[in-house]
């Protein structure tokens, strides 16, 4: 069983490599974190309150909150581990901060399929967290299968969006 | 007395249940239908010999014996006669399974004509097969509805029953008779009389409103079950028609509900704070299959439909998921990736045996057991999703459709028919479709919104 999925791993990243196809960079927003050190000054009484998804999305960069897969993958890559080092960060230094992490699929797959398909997405992202020393008990996962998409059309730069893993805080 | 206080209880507190289970107040059961003895029919061999899609079939408006007024009709029982008639042709046009001629085109005929037909009255309209019948209210508001088909050519009767129904069961007779002719043309078991749960939709494609619902096999007696507030979705009706068994968002999680039709009650399948996928029902309604992911691994287990401990079936690090009984309830076909991508499986009840039956190229997924025991309709993905069946030794593979996606094949009670729902490229509308098993005959079902996870119960008891 370990020998097959290290296979799996193997064959997967080298076909993400020669594909090129897993990620819609060009697709995302820019990271509003910016913006945010840009302002002069700001008080520290405003801004959005610790825990909160701005908060946390200001502090790791919102391009980082959420985790892109290849078709029917859920392997935690290079790009992938960055991400999730920084949400790690932010989850160690917020230790009250607890989390959801959604599993989503692109509409390329049977819905039933695609519902267990997201929650292993969630919780390849979720081991990696704790991995990284994050308490599991802070972090719940969902799968939302194909009923969420962020990207509506039907071509790969959408379905490569709709694969994806996303980190929501709790609050 | 009691049962008066009693329902006073629970019409008080069923908005209240209503409000923390995302349900509608509960749809009224439906009522029995008592079959009358309409004395002997002949038995004779029908004369035709052609195309069954290239048959005709005139079908008069019901005759009443007078017309008086019934809750079935605001126009009494002769227009309801003209109904009942409707309601069958339009029964055997769909899915080209004949060439029926309606009320709405043909003389009305008398009463006394419905058991003596008026032979030269239908001899030149084209029609090899006559269906008659008549229409009665009794003194309890109940109707007795006989239907009766004629062999044109012979003059001569095929067959003939009678059934005594509750005005709102009304449509259930029409659909019994349609029943009637077509099991007699045919040789096939009937599949009229049964209904269909799935999931409406509406709202933007990236957030879709998504409810319980139910419907006639023909689209009629359509209600919702919930309210949409959480997203429902995979429905399937108990063997006996008294409940269903679905998807719903409404803890936050995705978890499998059994809903009680009659008292409008729902309880989870099973205490866990796993998320649980797919249900079906055992044919003998005793036992439901459902798939939990723990720690992101998804495996299938059975548990009896009135509580109890589950039974893990399999075991294997891919993803296990689904599954469907042969009609026997020896076997289950079921979906996993234990290969490496979504593949067809078939064990034994208790787990042993676990084979792989699907080994054509492309994926299958989301196999379904005919009723009959012969074929297996599943989703194949190949270059697009399409909808195909194989024998249950995973050979003679046959597509059956060609939408962009077609997903979720159903099974009508006959096995002759599958329901399926297809998704459109781009907008994500979604509607449910029917093919016969060649594959030439395929129609959209109406339904009064956008529909998917259609699943089709048995022959209504």
């Amino acid at each position: 069983m370990n020998m097959r999925l290290a296979t799996t791993a193997i064959l997967a990243s080298s076909i993400a490599l020669a594909a090129c196809s897993k990620k819609a960079p060009e697709q995302l927003p820019p990271a509003p974190a910016d913006t945010t050190t840009n302002t002069p000054a700001p008080s520290t009484q405003t801004g959005p309150t610790v825990g909160s998804q701005s908060h946390f999305n200001n502090a790791v960069g919102q391009e980082n909150t959420v985790v892109y897969f290849d078709t029917d993958g859920y392997d935690i890559d290079g790009e992938d581990s960055a991400k999730l080092q920084r949400q790690a960060q932010y989850f160690q230094q917020y230790s009250n901060v607890t989390f959801t992490i959604e599993g989503h699929t692109d509409e390329r797959g049977t819905r039933e399929y695609n519902l267990a398909l997201g929650e292993r997405r969630a919780n390849a992202a979720k081991n990696y967290l704790v991995s990284l020393g994050i308490p599991a008990n802070r972090i719940r996962t969902l799968s939302y299968g194909k009923e969420r998409p962020v990207a509506m059309g039907s071509n790969e730069s959408a379905w490569a969006q709709n694969r994806r893993a996303a980190t929501v805080t709790v609050n | 007395m009691k049962f008066a206080l009693t329902a006073i209880a629970l019409v008080l507190s069923a908005p209240l249940a209503a409000q923390n289970q995302d349900l509608g107040q509960p749809v009224a059961e439906g009522g029995e239908v008592e079959t009358v003895d309409e004395g002997e029919g002949l038995n004779v061999n029908v004369s035709y010999e052609g195309r069954l899609d290239d048959l005709g079939i005139a079908i008069p408006a019901f005759a009443a014996d007078r017309n008086v007024p019934t809750p079935a009709n605001a126009n009494g029982t002769g227009a309801l006669g003209r109904e009942l008639a409707r309601v069958i042709t339009s029964d055997l046009r769909n899915n080209g399974l004949f060439k029926p001629t309606g009320p709405d085109s043909l003389p009305s005929p008398s009463y006394p004509e419905i058991t003596a037909p008026n032979w030269s009255t239908w001899s030149n309209r084209g029609a090899e097969m006559l269906v008659q019948g008549y229409v009665r209210a009794r003194a309890d508001n109940k109707l007795t509805i006989g239907c009766y088909l004629y062999d044109m050519q012979l003059k001569s009767e095929l067959v003939r029953e009678g059934w005594v129904v509750g005005p709102a069961d009304w449509r259930r007779a029409a659909h019994k008779c349609a029943d009637l002719v077509y099991s007699r043309l045919t040789g096939e078991s009937p599949f009229f009389d049964s209904r269909i749960a799935y999931i409406a939709e509406t709202g933007p494609k990236g957030n879709r409103t998504k409810r319980l619902a139910i419907m006639d096999s023909d689209g009629a007696n359509h209600r919702f079950i919930t309210t949409g507030r959480s997203t429902a979705l995979t429905p399937r009706y108990s063997p006996d028609y008294k409940k269903l068994v679905y998807l719903s968002y409404v803890d936050g999680n995705p978890r499998i509900y059994v809903y009680d039709i009659g008292t409008g009650r729902q309880t989870l399948v099973t205490q866990s704070a796993n998320p649980t996928f797919a249900p079906r029902w055992s044919p003998d309604g005793r036992t439901i299959l459902y798939s939990m992911a723990v720690g992101g691994n998804t495996d299938i287990y059975s548990v009896p439909a009135t509580g109890g401990t589950s039974t893990r079936l399999t075991d294997t690090p891919g993803i296990d998921i689904g599954g469907s009984y042969s009609p026997d309830g020896s076997k289950i076909v079921f979906e996993s990736d234990r290969s490496g991508s979504q593949q067809i499986y078939v064990m034994d009840v208790n787990g042993s045996n676990q084979r792989r039956l699907s080994f054509f190229g492309g994926r299958a997924a989301t196999p379904e057991w005919s009723p009959r025991g012969d074929q297996i309709a599943f989703t194949h993905i190949g270059g697009g999703f399409n909808v195909a069946v194989m024998n249950p030794q995973g050979r003679n593979l046959r597509t059956l459709t060609r939408g962009w996606q077609d997903e979720a094949p159903t099974w009508a009670p006959n096995g002759r028919i599958i329901q399926f729902f297809r998704t459109e490229r781009n907008t994500g509308k979604t509607g449910l479709w029917q093919v016969d098993l060649t594959g030439e005959n395929e129609r959209q079902l109406p339904t009064p919104a956008d529909a998917s996870d259609p699943a089709w119960g048995p022959i209504l008891p």
